[in-house]
């Protein structure tokens, strides 16, 4: 764990060195403000950031809710307008290889690294956490938009 | 005149009073036309069945969600749990005062646990059923 924040840390100074990108901390995201998004895509599982996936994830994610990862997710048309404007306007900017349109956080690489650590492992085994989906087992903070607790 | 005025005060006062007995009231009502516009016959929603729908494990539905209680546990007085982990309120009138007020909110979450868990829409009967044993428990 250690090893890798160093690694990231690392790898993270040209960013550091670049005007204009903003000191963020990499397991920070901003928190949603968008009452819509909280109510709707909060009402089964935490509201994830936008800032998690790309545009093009978002789009497709909201052009197929009725089947929304083995459950029916549907809703008004009006609803599903004003929630896929916040997360296309909020979604993440940086490139992602492969899968232009990845669905499930859970499986982009940095994700499946990090939770792949012992320490992760065994906190969700303590913690009888069900699914990696729920990140507020873990991460107090995750509602806010704060991951950096590990 | 007086004694009008105050009729007119006291209705415009508590439109729900005067209209109905309230939104969940409300909510039924709706249904109970829809299932007599359905089946002449109809003769009012029964909580017995309603229990049974709660129950019933179908294999008609999505995989991951094969019954009502896949989710909102076996018991409508017990809370539940999506399968993202978050607590759902139980679904039994007595332990969550609010709900099956928001005839919205009502159809919405009907439309897509019965389309998850049937592999259709439920019909008003149905719907009325599930809301009986529910407001009943």
């Amino acid at each position: 764990m250690k090893n890798n924040k160093l690694l990231i840390s690392l790898l993270s100074l040209p960013l550091l060195a670049t005007p204009f990108v903003a000191i963020a901390d990499d397991d920070n995201v901003p928190p949603i403000k968008s009452l819509i998004v909280l109510e709707e895509c909060g009402a089964c599982h935490l509201a994830f950031q936008p800032a998690f996936l790309p545009k093009k994830s978002w789009q497709k994610m909201m052009g197929e809710l009725e089947n929304h990862f083995g459950e029916d997710a549907s809703l008004d048309a009006d609803s599903i307008a004003k929630i896929e404007n916040y997360l296309v306007a909020n979604a993440s900017r940086k490139k992602f290889r492969g899968d232009k349109a990845p669905q499930r956080i859970t499986e982009l690489r940095w994700f499946t690294h990090e939770h792949s650590e012992r320490e992760a492992k065994n906190m969700m085994k303590k913690l009888k956490v069900k699914s990696l989906v729920d990140c507020a087992a873990c991460h107090k903070g995750a509602e806010m938009g704060i991951y950096d607790d590990d | 005149m007086r004694n009008l005025l105050i009729i007119i005060s006291i209705l415009a006062f508590f439109p729900a009073m005067a209209a109905s007995a309230g939104p969940r009231e409300d909510v039924i009502a709706q249904l109970e036309t829809l299932a007599k516009s359905d089946d002449a016959n109809f003769s009012g929603f029964d909580a017995a069945r309603g229990k049974k729908l709660f129950s019933a494990k179908f294999s008609t539905g999505k995989p991951e969600t094969p019954s009502c209680t896949s989710c909102h546990s076996t018991s409508p007085k017990n809370a539940g749990e999506t399968r993202a982990g978050k607590a759902i309120d139980p679904m039994a009138l007595s332990k969550t005062s609010d709900r099956y007020t928001d005839p919205k909110k009502v159809e919405k979450w009907f439309r897509r646990n019965c389309n998850s868990v049937l592999g259709r829409e439920c019909t008003p009967l149905e719907k009325g059923d599930f809301l009986a044993f529910m407001i009943s428990q």
